[in-house]
C-alpha cells in the first residue's frame, strides 16, 4: 500500500476469524466483524473483554494468532502499523510530552511528507477548538484538552479508519457528554469510519450507528442501538444494556406467531420472531419500563401477559420515574419502572399488585434458563448506581 | 531544649562543612603559591601557575590522557549501555537474568580485584598496556552505571508513546530518533556525566592497566611522594570550578524552564 493512499471517505473494515491468544490466556476467540465505510461503530463490553486487544490488532500493534484483517478490501494482516491507513486515539492519549501541541499533530503528516503540515495541523486544531494552545506542551493542558489534541492528531491524517480506545474514559461526566456530541459531529463532518471502544453502554447507544456487544473475547450481539435494546439475544446483552427482568420456564405451546412459556404457573407469551429458542426450557425477559402495575387483578385479554398477585417490597423515587421492586411467589423479584405522570408513587410498599405487559414487548434468549441468576449480578447494580449518579448529576445541574 | 537543639545542629553543620571544605580550599589556595620545587610551604602569591599550566609538561600530558580516556570511555559506555538498557527492559531473551547479574558485578566487585583481573587478562592475551587498555577497562565499569541509570528511564517510558509514533506513520528508525531517544535523553546525559566523572578520577583500575601511560590521578599519586607541582593544583581547581559551573547552569536553566511553564 502506497504511503499517500488515504481515503477521504473512510473504508470498510473486515475481521475474518480473528483470534488472539496470550500465553495461558485467550483474549479474543474467533471474531468476525464487518464495519461499513463511513459508519460510527461502537465496540461495547466490560473491562477485560478484549476490546483494546481488538483495536491493537486492527492498528497492527498486535499480531492476531489466527485470522485476517482487511481494510478497504485489502489484506493488511502482515502490514506494519506505519503502513496502515489507520490512526488510533489511545486510551492514555499518548501525546508526545517533548513536543508542542502543534508538533504533536503535525507528526503524522511530517512522516508521510505531506505538504504544509503546520497549516493542516492548525486546521485540525481549529476543528477541535483549541487554536490558542498550539505552542503549549501536553503537560500544560487539561484532560479534556489533551483528549481533543489526541483526536486532532489522529484525524489530521484522514485515516480510512479511526480507532478510539475509550477516549472519554478519563473525563468527568459533563465533559464526557459534551465530547460525545462533539465526536459525533466531527465524525459526520470528516466522514471517516470510526471504531469506538467503550464500556459505557449509554455512550455506545447515543453515539454509534451500530453497536457490537463484546463479552469474554466474543461478540454477543451486533446491531443498531434500538435493536440491541429492544431485542437482546442473550442475557448478557439484556443486562449490560440497561436492565431486564428474566424468567426461565418450559415451552408449553407454540403457534406461528408466538410461544407460550410456563413460568412457575404463570403463562408468559413471547412472539416467535423475538425468541431465539422455540421449545424446551427457555429464558424469556421484559424490560422494567414495559411493565404496568395494577392495584386490582386486570381482565385477561389476548396480547397481554399478566402475572400476580405480588407484593411491593421497595419503592424508590427518582424524579422522572419511580422504580418498584415487586416480589412474586416463584418468580422472584421483578423490577418495574413507571413514569411519574401524576404526583408520587402509584402504589406503596407492602401493597398487593398485579403486573402486565404486551406480548410484543417480551423477548426470548439464547441462554439456558438455569444459567440465568448469575447474570443479574454486579454489572446490574453497577449500571443502576451509574444511572442514579447521572440522574443526580442532571438534577444538580438543573438546580 | 529546642534552642539548644538548633544551636547544636548549626555547630555540627559548620564543623562538617569546614571538614569537607578544608582540602578543597587548600588545593585552590596552593594553586596560587609561588612554589619552586615543592608545593608544601607558602612562598607568596602568583598567577604564574595558572598562566603557564603546561610548564610542568607531565601534568598536562597526564591531564590530556585522562580527558581522552574519559571522553572515549564515556562515549563507548553510553552508547553500549543505552542499547543494553533498552534491550533489558523491552525484550525477553535468553540469558536476560544472567546479563543483569553480570552488569551488577563490576559495581559490587572491589576495584582492586577488577583491575588485577583485567590486567591478568591483558597479559594472557598479550595486549600492550596503554591508552587502549585503560579505555577498555573504563568502558567496562562505566557500562554498568550507564545501564542502571538509563534502564530506570526506559522502564518509566510509556510504551504507548512509541506505539503512537508507529501508528502515526513513523518507521522504527524515525520512532527511535524522534520519540524514544529524546525522551531518554535526560537519563542518557546523566549517565554520560556520571561515566565521565568515574573515568576521570579512577585510579585503582587504571593503575593496573595503564603500563607506563600517565593519567591525571596516577600522576598525582606518583608525584605525591616527591611533592605535587602547583600546576596540578591548578588543574584540580579548574576541574572543580568547571563542575560547579555546570551544576549552577543546569539548576538555573531548569528553574527558568519551570518558571516559563508555570507562567503560560
Ligand atoms: N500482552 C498481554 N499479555 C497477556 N494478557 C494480556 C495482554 N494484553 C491483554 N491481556 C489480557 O487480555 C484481556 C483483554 O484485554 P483488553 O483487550 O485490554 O481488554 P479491554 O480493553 O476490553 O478492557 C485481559 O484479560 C488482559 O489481561
Ligand atoms: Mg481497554
Amino acid at each position: 500500500m502506497s504511503k499517500n493512499e488515504f481515503g477521504t471517505s473512510g473504508a470498510d473494515l473486515e475481521l475474518r476469524g480473528v483470534s488472539k491468544r496470550f500465553p495461558g490466556f485467550t483474549a479474543i476467540e474467533e471474531l468476525d466483524l464487518t464495519i461499513p465505510a463511513g459508519s460510527f461503530f461502537a465496540l461495547l463490553g466490560p473491562s477485560g473483554c478484549g476490546k483494546t486487544t481488538t483495536l491493537r490488532i486492527v492498528a497492527g500493534l498486535e499480531e492476531p494468532t489466527t485470522g485476517r484483517v482487511l481494510i478497504g478490501g485489502k489484506d493488511v494482516t502482515d502490514a506494519k502499523p506505519f503502513q496502515r491507513p489507520v490512526n488510533t486515539v489511545f486510551q492514555s492519549y499518548a501525546l508526545f510530552p517533548h513536543m508542542t501541541v502543534i508538533e504533536n499533530i503535525a507528526f503524522g503528516l511530517r512522516r508521510r511528507r505531506i505538504e504544509d503540515p503546520l497549516g493542516k495541523a492548525r486546521e485540525a486544531l481549529r476543528l477541535v477548538e483549541l487554536e490558542n494552545v498550539a505552542q503549549r506542551r501536553p503537560a500544560q493542558l487539561s484532560g479534556g484538552q489533551q483528549q481533543r489534541v489526541a483526536l486532532a492528531r489522529a484525524i489530521v491524517n484522514r485515516p480510512a479508519l479511526l480507532l478510539l480506545d475509550e477516549p472519554l474514559g478519563a473525563l468527568d461526566l459533563k465533559l464526557r457528554r459534551q465530547m460525545q456530541l462533539e465526536l459525533k459531529e466531527i465524525q459526520a463532518q470528516v466522514g471517516l469510519t470510526f471504531l469506538h471502544v467503550t464500556h459505557d453502554q449509554e455512550e455506545a447507544m447515543t453515539m454509534a450507528d451500530t453497536v457490537a456487544v463484546m463479552n469474554k473475547g466474543r461478540i454477543e450481539q451486533m446491531g443498531a442501538p434500538e435493536e440491541l435494546y429492544e431485542r437482546p439475544r442473550t442475557a448478557f446483552v439484556a443486562n449490560f444494556l440497561g436492565q431486564s427482568n428474566l424468567f426461565g420456564g418450559k415451552v408449553v405451546s407454540s403457534s406461528d406467531e408466538s410461544i407460550v412459556v410456563d413460568v412457575h404457573g404463570y403463562r408468559v407469551e413471547v412472539p416467535r420472531a423475538r425468541s431465539q429458542r422455540h421449545s424446551g426450557e427457555v429464558a424469556v425477559g421484559v424490560r422494567p419500563e414495559k411493565i404496568e402495575l395494577h392495584a386490582n387483578e386486570p381482565v385477561p385479554a389476548s396480547g397481554i401477559n399478566i402475572v400476580g398477585p405480588g407484593r411491593v417490597t421497595d419503592v424508590s423515587f427518582s424524579g422522572v420515574s419511580t422504580s418498584y421492586q415487586v416480589s412474586l411467589p416463584g418468580l422472584g423479584v421483578v423490577t418495574v419502572f413507571a413514569q411519574n405522570r401524576s404526583f408520587g408513587p402509584v402504589v406503596h410498599e407492602g401493597e398487593q399488585v398485579w403486573l402486565s405487559w404486551h406480548v410484543e414487548h417480551g423477548f426470548g434468549l439464547e441462554d439456558e434458563p438455569e444459567q440465568l441468576p448469575k447474570f443479574a449480578a454486579d454489572d446490574d447494580t453497577q449500571s443502576i448506581a451509574a444511572q442514579r449518579r447521572r440522574q443526580l448529576q442532571t438534577e444538580l445541574e438543573g438546580a | 531544649m529546642r534552642g539548644f537543639g538548633r544551636y547544636a545542629l548549626a555547630v555540627y553543620s559548620v564543623i562538617a562543612l569546614t571538614f569537607i571544605m578544608i582540602p578543597i580550599v587548600y588545593t585552590i589556595v596552593f594553586s596560587f603559591n609561588d612554589a619552586r620545587r615543592t608545593n608544601i610551604i607558602w612562598r607568596g602569591f602568583t598567577f604564574d601557575n595558572w598562566l603557564q599550566v603546561c610548564r610542568a609538561q607531565d601534568v598536562c600530558i597526564a591531564f590530556g590522557n585522562s580527558i581522552i580516556v574519559a571522553l572515549v570511555a564515556t562515549l563507548l559506555a553510553t552508547v553500549l549501555g543505552t542499547m543494553i538498557a533498552i534491550a533489558l527492559v523491552r525484550y525477553r531473551f535468553r540469558f536476560r537474568a544472567a546479563t543483569t547479574l553480570l552488569l551488577f558485578l563490576p559495581m559490587a566487585t572491589p576495584e582492586v580485584v577488577l583491575g588485577a583481573g583485567l590486567a591478568a587478562q591483558f597479559l594472557a592475551a598479550g595486549v600492550q598496556k596503554g591508552l587502549v587498555t585503560i579505555i577498555i577497562a573504563h568502558t567496562m565499569f562505566c557500562i554498568s552505571f550507564v545501564v542502571v541509570t538509563v534502564r530506570a528511564r526506559v522502564a518509566s517510558l510509556d510504551p504507548a508513546l512509541e506505539e503512537a509514533g508507529r501508528d502515526l506513520y513513523g518507521s522504527p528508525r524515525q520512532v527511535f530518533w524522534r520519540i524514544t531517544f529524546p525522551l531518554l535523553l535526560p537519563g542518557i546525559i546523566a549517565a554520560a556525566m556520571l561515566s565521565f566523572a568515574l573515568s576521570f578520577d579512577d585510579f585503582i583500575i587504571t593503575n593496573f592497566n595503564a603500563g607506563s601511560t600517565m593519567t591525571f590521578p596516577k600522576y598525582i599519586y606518583t608525584a605525591a611522594a616527591r611533592g605535587i607541582p602547583a600546576e596540578a593544583n591548578v588543574i584540580a581547581s579548574a576541574v572543580f570550578f568547571l563542575a560547579i559551573v555546570i551544576v549552577i547552569v543546569v539548576q538555573v536553566t531548569n528553574a527558568a524552564r519551570r518558571k516559563r511553564l508555570a507562567l503560560r
